[in-house]
């Protein structure tokens, strides 16, 4: 596939975003400036920029307990989702939610929600209504290898696949779901087949090449708007942090319960750094715009912690003011 | 007495009752690691293998039903849920099946279950990751449900929660887990469906269970030194409840205020409200007062959570409140 220039610096600049982002919330949660449970993207960041690249504005995602990639590739904005973070008045679910629940239906984030697998049926839905609507609008849920757990999952399936129903179900398998590595959740490791026992086009990608899951996705997103979705993404990863927070190290010692050869494999592999070589080596951009670009995104997300932190509170008195009943 | 806490008295009945009786087994997320039930299943998995301390996949609707179906043949599993709100999902195989299975059979079958779900809360976790939602499963024909609020109780309900031969909602709050408190070394129970007096008192009655007993002995304690004798019953069990140790208390108080970490609207204390209202309205002296939490879902920020959770302070103050009150209107007796 041919990319413009204009394209491939913006997939960098949004996996630069979201790794700079992540990496930004580290201190702050050591610090306990940060309380709420912070569930990191760091190394899975090809598979939010690469899928949101394939969509409109217009288009829906819904997200799990790690969606900060999500919401920032589709468009949500640093400062609501590090106020969130910060339990802000000014956070994009003002302060109500927190890191593991976001939102920003402007941009067609519909809801990241830390139910596992809570939100594959709701993509059902919103593709639901588009149909109804004749709108042609694609929706996406993303979930963990852990989500395959879920009954949830198998009935959404079934009943996209017997509507025809532009969902594109996105699967990030970074092959563990807390502490339990994925042979001790599954019989085989071959998420994508889950998708074929429904005649639904499965793929398997490398879900740390943005290229290659923006040209899945592509192709999934071109399936649904001509009626002929569902379609299923599985999306090979790896988390370069722990489940929950900067990392599973208790005390300096490696707690993490992943064989530190691993990881060190997977370091290897990181897809943000993979995509700097990539554009560096294809005379895309030259070391010094590599350097310009994160110093501009640094400052976007220094100007969000900032805008965070002075940022109120949710006033107590308004504890009640989204209840209806 | 041998002091424990309160997540390690857990342990200890399951180590216990996994020892004496072969068909005992834990299945459920988490089991294996202290990441989710913190000590409470310390050292099972290494003695008892995985055969019988089963880790799983993230699959609560199954794995409940797993558990459900092993006790239709014999066995007596406990399942985990680490945090109640993933029992949502479980909630076919616990109220369709497991509380009407006896019933529904004509007393041919029985479920001796446990389903064990961890109230999990505070620390920004918001809404989906901070519910109590006990009062849910009290609503239920043919569950029991027990909810300790001591290490010793901990312990012995989890023993009677695993000899019943029916379905037991076992539900305790990890902001109890590392309270200290004397827990007898062998097997014992604790009889579900029996309250117990915490603090003898004559001024007020105080109902509550679980977390919020602890609420409830700061309170009495904050409210001694001004004179108040708050008499405290934690129930243990919130179903069967009971209701004698209730009615006694208030009769002899007049005066009733129950601490519920649950949702006020068709919650465990409005249940009890009703109760008391219902057979003992005479004896009371002034209306009844609930200590719940408001009817909203839990926020992430801890500026609302400070606002969001009872404590002691609202229970001193519904307290203050029902005793400053006038005589109750219906107690005033019209002269002729
Ligand atoms: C219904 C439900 N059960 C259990 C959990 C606890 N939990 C939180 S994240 C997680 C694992 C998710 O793994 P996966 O879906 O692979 O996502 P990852 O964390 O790897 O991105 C689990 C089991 C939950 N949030 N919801
Ligand atoms: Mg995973």
């Amino acid at each position: 596939m041919q990319y413009s220039k204009k394209f491939l610096v913006n997939l960098y600049q949004t996996m630069v975003r979201i790794r700079l982002c992540e990496e930004s919330l580290v201190e702050p949660i050591l610090k306990e400036e940060v309380r709420c449970p912070v569930h990191l993207y760091c190394g899975e960041e090809a598979i939010a920029t690469g899928v949101c690249a394939a969509l409109s504005e217009t288009d829906y995602i819904f997200g799990t307990h790690r969606s900060h990639g999500h919401y920032l590739a589709k468009g949500g904005s640093l400062k609501g989702l590090i106020s969130e973070i910060y339990g802000k008045e000014t956070g994009c679910s003002r302060g109500r939610g927190g890191s593991m629940h976001i939102i920003e239906p402007e941009k067609g984030v519909m809801g990241a929600a830390p139910i596992v697998a809570g939100t594959i049926s709701l993509a059902l839905g919103t593709a639901l209504a588009s149909k109804i609507r004749k709108e042609k609008r694609v929706s996406v849920s993303f979930f963990g290898d852990g989500a395959t757990g879920e009954g949830v999952l198998y009935e959404s399936l079934n009943f996209a696949a017997l509507k025809k129903l532009p969902v594109l179900f996105v699967c990030e398998n970074n092959f563990y779901s807390t502490h339990m590595p994925i042979r001790e959740c599954r019989p085989n490791n071959d998420i994508f087949k889950i998708g074929k026992s429904y005649d639904i086009l499965s793929l398997k990608v490398d879900g740390n090449d943005v290229l290659e899951v923006y040209e899945a996705a592509q192709k999934a997103v071109e399936a649904c708007r001509n009626d002929d979705g569902p379609v299923f993404i599985e999306c090979v990863t790896y988390r370069l942090r722990g489940h929950v927070g900067p990392d599973d190290n208790i005390h300096g010692t490696h707690t993490d319960i992943r064989p530190e050869e691993e990881i060190k494999e997977w370091r290897k592999k990181d897809p943000v750094i993979n995509f700097e070589h990539f554009l560096l080596n294809n005379n895309i951009l030259e070391k010094g715009d590599i350097d310009e670009i994160r110093k501009q995104i640094e400052k976007e997300i220094k100007d969000a912690h900032l805008f965070a932190k002075n940022s109120p509170y949710p006033e107590k008195s308004e504890l009640k003011k989204y209840i209806f009943a | 007495m041998r002091q424990l806490s309160f997540s390690l008295a857990i342990n200890e009945a399951l180590h216990q009752m996994m020892s004496s009786d072969e068909s005992v087994f834990l299945i459920g997320q988490g089991v294996k690691s202290p990441w989710y039930v913190g000590n409470t299943a310390r050292g099972l998995f290494e003695k008892f293998g995985p055969e019988r301390v089963i880790d799983t996949p993230v699959s609560e609707n199954a794995i409940t039903g797993a558990a459900v179906g092993a006790a239709l043949v014999g066995m007596r599993p406990i399942v985990v849920h680490p945090r109640m709100d993933f029992m949502m999902y479980a909630m076919d195989p616990i109220v369709n099946e497991a509380a009407n299975w006896h019933y529904m059979f004509g007393g041919r079958s029985s479920v001796p279950v446990v389903i064990w779900g961890i109230i999990n809360r505070g620390g920004e976790q918001a809404a989906q990751h901070s519910q109590a939602l006990h009062s849910l499963f009290a609503h239920i024909p043919g569950l029991k449900v027990v909810m300790p609020s001591t290490p010793y109780d901990a312990k012995g309900l989890m023993i009677s929660a695993i000899r019943d031969d029916n379905p037991v909602i076992y539900i305790d709050d990890r902001w109890l887990y590392k309270i200290e408190g004397d827990v007898p070394e062998q097997i014992y129970s604790v009889p579900i469906g029996k309250g117990i007096v915490r603090k003898r008192g004559k001024d007020v009655t105080l109902v509550s269970a679980s977390y919020m007993v602890v609420e409830s002995m700061k309170a009495s304690e904050l409210l001694r030194k001004e004179g108040i004798d708050v008499e405290v019953i934690d129930l243990r069990s919130i179903k069967p409840i009971d209701e004698l140790l209730i009615f006694e208390s208030v009769k002899k108080t007049g005066r009733l205020v129950i601490a519920d970490a649950g949702w006020k609207t068709y919650g465990m204390a409005a249940e009890i409200a009703a109760i008391v209202a219902e057979n003992i309205f005479d004896e009371l002296k002034s209306p009844i007062q609930r200590v719940t939490l408001p009817d909203v879902p839990a926020p992430a920020s801890s500026a609302l959570e400070m606002v969001y959770y009872p404590n002691a302070t609202h229970i001193v103050q519904a307290i203050k409140k029902l005793l400053s009150g006038k005589e109750a209107p219906w107690r005033i007796k019209s002269v002729s």
